[in-house]
């Protein structure tokens, strides 16, 4: 099976075969490393840009004005924030002009803590990507997801903002990408380039399908009755771990997988917390307004009647930075027991 | 409307002045009795400088007179900015000219034939302002079908994203380049940076006219106290690129060096930095009064002055034109002053495109 960053390879390969996208570009994505998470090797259209993260998210933005289909990288999201300001600006253009531009541009950037990558290399943008409409905001969690999503964003008119977890980056999924070799290693000697020299080296990519997945639709990965938990990203399978763990107690919890933060799926939310009068929101992001917070706010606005506890948020913590000791990050972000005990706070809880 | 017109004659009798700039420009005005270029087509330039002058004064007075929220513009730099106009290849798609432009640029809509109702509209925010519906400052134009990104009010932003534009025209071949304007203050912005390294990589060089309109003011604060380089032209050359420093208050010397500058960059599919030298008339906007400055050159008169000379225009002449506008600017915004307001229900429209406008967490 794939992992994220193989997934995301062939997703561009399809994309720029079959979607129209002439652009893929930002710092070290073109040959011959293909990008530091080896997102974009073998790709025809890739290339290297200049070390400068506004003249990448400014240059897609004139790019997708002249017709193309740029699909640009933030190396680490760390260093997307510098170009905040374009992203709004690339986030009003539709809306400022009254409908007359808009602009088909797809922003990808790895996220996230897990691979003790300390202060300037563990940052969320969850919570900041979802305060700057008119962006669509897409957070996988399983390599198969990254791929139709990614699909999916391609295929955009607006600007889609593509959050990689990078934890996640090198993990095998357990669902095969249609037209994936079922084998590995066979995968990986087909698109994974080779140490050395790359220079004649060229992918031979599998015959890919458009198993697209349409934005703003979430997957309920394990169903339950008694708690439900909404999450994304890196910490979805540490929730889903959870209540698999959970459910050898006799607790059963609902995992839903957001996939899309906006536009989300409210109504799958909705329906889950109707059934279980329970919910728990988890990600890694900073708690102060966090986006977990918003879905907390409209449950208590829009379902409080049906609550059986108060809703919670277990995120990231408060703080400037993430430490590079591994006993700093865990009491940064999200771990296991933290989610396991809230879950169990949770379905103990009567009203 | 009488009243309207002594004012266009002598701005300077009943207008507060602006104090003036800490180091004027030297060297670069031309006061050349040469005028190398059409009759026809120096009364045409100057026809419009006008028209584009009793535009602005009229989007002035209206902000005076509560019909606007807010007025920034272009008074000053018409002489730059019509002969810009002049030269662009107008129209939809990489074939053209993609227009990166701040919002100084009313004197080059007019100049490619732009009708001045749509400034008129957005200055007093109504909902049939082509630009953005009502949503956004005077000046911040946008047309598609004029390939006119739209304006914005953050300084240079408009500097990265035309090599943006210009890659996309390489690629598809064609004369059609992206050009760039924006003031001398704002050049302190890593996107002039960004807009140099872009737009000049080896072998990679984008057909990007970065044109810098350098009036020696940021609102309030002098050039020379926050930069210190010489010419802001030269900030090019470390790049390999051609550049050239004009005066912009002349525009016989702006057509003919932007006219070898479009060539250039139309056909060799580089880039070439433009500093010119232009005026500021009527300050940085409605936030600093917007009232006449005295002390800086008029390209107006300047250019009268030369055309009078030439026998090509008398005063007379020149005073009917200015009525004539001023006239028919006067009526155009009593017209608008009618117009509606944008409902309020509207601004879910146009978020995302293709999708129709909703609240989503209306019930």
């Amino acid at each position: 099976m794939a992992n994220m960053a193989q997934a995301v390879r062939m997703a561009l390969h399809y994309a720029e075969k079959n979607l129209g996208v002439t652009d893929i570009f930002g710092e070290d994505v073109g040959a011959p490393l293909g990008g530091v998470f080896t997102c974009t090797q073998g790709l025809e259209t890739t290339w290297n840009s200049p070390l400068d993260e506004r003249g990448i998210i400014s240059t897609a933005m004139g790019i997708a004005l002249a017709g193309g289909r740029p699909v640009a990288e933030i190396q680490f999201c760390d260093y997307i924030y510098n170009t905040i300001d374009l992203l709004k600006l690339a986030g009003n253009t539709h809306w400022a002009s009254n409908g007359q531009w808009n602009l088909p541009m797809v922003v990808m950037t790895p996220v996230g803590s897990g691979i003790r990558g300390s202060i300037y290399h563990s940052h969320s943008f969850d919570a900041s990507a979802t305060h700057i409409p008119g962006w669509k905001i897409v957070m996988p969690s399983t390599p198969r997801d990254a791929y139709g999503l990614l699909l999916s964003a391609c295929k955009e008119t607006n600007p889609v903002m593509f959050l990689i977890p990078k934890a996640l980056m090198r993990v095998r999924g357990q669902e095969l990408i249609p037209g994936e070799p079922a084998e590995d290693k066979a995968l990986s000697k087909m698109i994974d380039a080779p140490l050395g020299d790359r220079s004649k080296w060229k992918a031979q990519w599998p015959a890919l399908e458009d198993a697209s997945i349409p934005l703003g639709q979430a997957k309920t990965v394990r169903v339950g009755s008694q708690v439900t938990v909404v999450s994304y990203g890196r910490t979805l399978p540490m929730c889903t771990a959870a209540a698999e763990k959970l459910a050898g107690e006799g607790l059963d919890a609902e995992v839903i997988d957001l996939r899309t933060l906006w536009p989300y799926d409210w109504a799958a939310i909705k329906a889950s917390i109707e059934k279980t009068g329970r919910v728990l929101f988890v990600n890694e992001d900073t708690e102060v307004t966090n986006f977990g917070e918003h879905l907390v706010r409209r449950t208590v606005d829009e379902l409080f009647f049906k609550l059986l506890a108060p809703p919670k948020l277990v995120a990231g913590k408060f703080v400037p930075g993430i430490g590079l000791a591994d006993p700093l990050e865990a009491a940064s972000v999200p771990q296991p027991h933290d989610i396991e005990a809230a879950i169990r706070a949770l379905a103990n809880t009567q009203p | 409307m009488a009243r309207d017109a002594k004012k266009m004659s002598a701005p300077a009798k009943s207008a507060k002045a602006e104090k003036p700039a800490a180091k004027p420009f030297k060297a670069l005005v031309t006061h050349s009795d040469e005028l190398p270029l059409e009759k026809e087509l120096l009364l045409s330039m100057h026809d419009t400088m006008v028209k584009a002058r009793v535009l602005e004064e009229r989007l002035i007075a209206m902000y005076k007179t509560g019909h606007g929220y807010f007025w920034i513009g272009g008074p000053g730099e018409e002489a730059f900015n019509v002969p810009l106009g002049l030269l662009i290849k107008k129209g939809m798609g990489p074939a053209y000219d993609y227009l990166h432009f701040h919002y100084r640029q009313s004197a080059t809509l007019l100049a490619m034939g732009e009708e001045p109702l749509g400034a008129l509209r957005q200055m007093k925010n109504t909902a049939l302002d082509p630009y953005s519906g009502g949503r956004n400052f005077a000046g911040h134009f946008s047309k598609k079908e004029w390939n006119l990104v739209p304006v914005s009010s953050p300084i240079e932003v408009q500097y990265g994203m035309a090599p943006g534009t210009a890659l996309v025209q390489k690629r598809f071949g064609g004369d059609g380049i992206s050009i760039v304007t924006g003031g001398d203050a704002g050049t302190a912005e890593g996107d002039f940076a960004s807009c140099l390294v872009w737009s000049s990589r080896k072998g990679q060089e984008l057909p990007v006219l970065i044109i810098v309109t350098n009036n020696r003011w940021g609102i309030s604060t002098p050039f020379d106290q926050v930069q210190g380089v010489e010419k802001i032209s030269d900030r090019g050359v470390a790049f390999g690129m051609k550049t050239k420093t004009i005066d912009g208050n002349d525009p016989i010397s702006a057509y003919l060096e932007l006219k070898e500058a479009f060539e250039y960059v139309r056909t060799e599919r580089k880039p070439y930095l433009v500093e010119a030298h232009v005026s500021r008339l009527y300050g940085h906007s409605s936030a600093s009064g917007a009232n006449f400055a005295t002390h800086e050159t008029d390209c107006i008169a300047q250019f009268e002055a030369k055309l009078e000379k030439a026998g090509y225009l008398t005063k007379k002449q020149a005073q009917a034109i200015r009525d004539r506008y001023t006239e028919q600017l006067a009526e155009l915004a009593n017209q608008v002053k009618e117009e509606p307001f944008p409902d309020g229900s509207t601004i879910w429209d146009h978020v995302f495109h293709g999708e129709p406008g909703r609240d989503p967490f209306a019930s």
